[in-house]
């Protein structure tokens, strides 16, 4: 049974920062694919839905210098599809497809795909205690059943997981978010959008209540040449990833020049580790110095008993998306 | 608060080609709206949550899960379901490949396994026999009738396109 709430549709990002202000209650609607999801749990209470669906943000603009911005509204499928995503960005074309069902992505938006909230069983169950449903209750799934959750960043309070794949391939990107706030607009980088637990786990992201995100920027360079995006999951179709990674790099002269590794399903955000970007410049782009790199990821990781076995699964999908980069396979 | 508070939505939809009027709280899911206010009961509640896909249907033309969708964002669109597909005497291609390949065991999931294949021939992104099952994985069947709901849709996908999967 969904809670009852009023509704109304806002006709520019403006009108619907100052609707959500009018209430802490007040939630604005994308797809609505996790949103309703929530609402029928009965885990989130509701005062007013705003829909943002009709504010014309469902367009993916070329900007001057060769990146793209990607309109909030705009569809995982859309976007997926768009040929020129495709063709500059085929990271997060892949990415996005691995996740969710045809059905899903063709209503889920790009800003609601960033804001979905983590499927831990705990969080979704409102009959256990959770930090981040309900603060300073507990965390039953440090000592139960955790083995979809985190190894890496987790904290005393909180060790959920960040669900999405199109996160992980932006975060590799070093996208933007652009953001619509009660007094003006700001632009921050990807990977400082979403937070880890620490003692605020019920805060999934830095966004205000009153803020909305209007859309993403792609920077110019898609890694195009060399990428992949390797995701391990429980079944091989519509399930969220154990654990996976979106890399791309630049090969000159078989030496790796700029790369980026994103990892998800380990962490309460997309994980990037600068340190094992930084140790594979200007290296051979063999196995061995994969699984280094790999292990400069995963090192300080924990395990919480059940999940013991990402700290190695994460470390292998590593090494294979930077394997499979070098000549763009695909994972089937 | 009383629920009767809050204001009843009046929108129109385009469902199987007929504008109807429907009169609907905030919070009626399209699945309900189509099911209980519109009286297309075609259309299945599964799980209710977007995990089986039995809910499946066409809003301008995209397959997407009813259930996770409010009948109040989709004023002015055209929904297409099971009902709208075909008739007893002249069945949509797909539901005559159902019935050819016995593509089903109680039935429930059928509605929305036919509109997810007629969202997914307008994709048209299936190129290859594991292209089709990933592009169904949104539909689950509880009796696992899954080689044949393959078999059918595959029939109605080489015959249109005239390329073998």
């Amino acid at each position: 049974m969904m809670s009852d709430f009023s509704f109304q549709r806002a006709k520019t990002p403006k009108e619907a920062v100052i609707l959500l202000g009018l209430h802490k209650d007040n939630k604005v609607i994308g797809g609505g694919t996790n949103l309703l999801d929530m609402m029928k749990e009965g885990m989130t209470d509701s005062h007013e839905i705003i829909d943002i669906n009709r504010m014309g943000l469902n367009k993916i603009i070329r900007n001057e210098d060769g990146g793209f911005l990607i309109g909030a509204s705009v569809t995982n499928t859309d976007l997926a599809y768009h040929k020129e995503i495709e063709k500059h960005y085929p990271l997060l074309s892949k990415a996005i497809l691995k996740g969710a069902s045809p059905q899903i992505r063709n209503m889920a938006t790009t800003a609601g795909n960033m804001l979905q909230r983590t499927r831990c069983y705990y969080f979704y169950d409102t009959a256990t205690p959770c930090n981040k449903r309900n603060p300073g209750s507990g965390c039953p799934a440090k000592t139960g059943v955790n083995h979809i959750h985190a190894i890496l960043g987790a904290s005393e309070s909180c060790i959920a997981v960040h669900p999405s794949d199109m996160c992980v391939a932006l975060a590799a990107l070093d996208a933007k978010v652009h953001i619509q706030g009660a007094k003006a607009e700001k632009i921050i980088p990807f990977v400082a959008f979403h937070k880890l637990p620490g003692n605020t786990p019920h805060l999934d992201n830095i966004l205000a209540h009153d803020e909305i995100i209007t859309g993403v920027e792609l920077p110019a360079n898609g890694f195009a040449k060399h990428h992949a995006y390797v995701k391990a999951r429980e079944r091989n179709s519509y399930a969220f990833a154990l654990a996976s990674a979106a890399v791309g790099y630049e090969l000159n002269d078989n030496l790796l020049g700029d790369v980026r590794i994103a990892l998800g399903g380990v962490a309460h955000k997309p994980w990037r580790n600068t340190e094992a970007e930084i140790f594979l410049k200007g290296k051979l782009p063999t196995k061995d110095n994969f699984r280094k790199a790999a292990e400069i990821i995963l090192e300080g990781a924990r395990g919480y008993g059940q999940n013991d076995f990402k700290i190695e699964l994460a470390k292998r999908v590593v090494v294979r998306a930077l394997e499979m980069a070098i000549n763009n396979e695909v994972q089937l | 608060m009383n629920l009767s508070e809050k204001p009843t939505h009046s929108l129109i939809l385009k469902i199987n080609g007929t504008d109807t009027i429907l009169k609907i709280k905030p919070w009626t899911s399209l699945l309900d709206g189509l099911r209980e206010y519109a009286g297309l009961s075609g259309t299945k509640k599964g799980c209710d949550h977007g995990q089986c896909g039995a809910c499946t249907v066409l809003v301008d033309g995209k397959r997407i899960n009813s259930c996770l969708t409010l009948a109040v964002m989709h004023d002015g669109h055209e929904i297409t379901t099971i009902e709208g597909l075909g008739t007893l005497e002249n069945l949509h291609p797909l539901q005559a490949a159902f019935v050819e390949h016995d593509a089903f065991q109680c039935g429930y999931c059928t509605p929305g396994q036919i509109c997810s294949a007629v969202g997914l021939m307008n994709e048209g992104k299936v190129k290859t026999e594991d292209d089709l099952r990933e592009m169904m994985s949104g539909n689950l069947c509880r009796c696992g009738a899954y080689s044949n709901i393959f078999d059918a849709v595959k029939e109605v996908i080489n015959h249109k396109t005239g390329v073998l999967l």
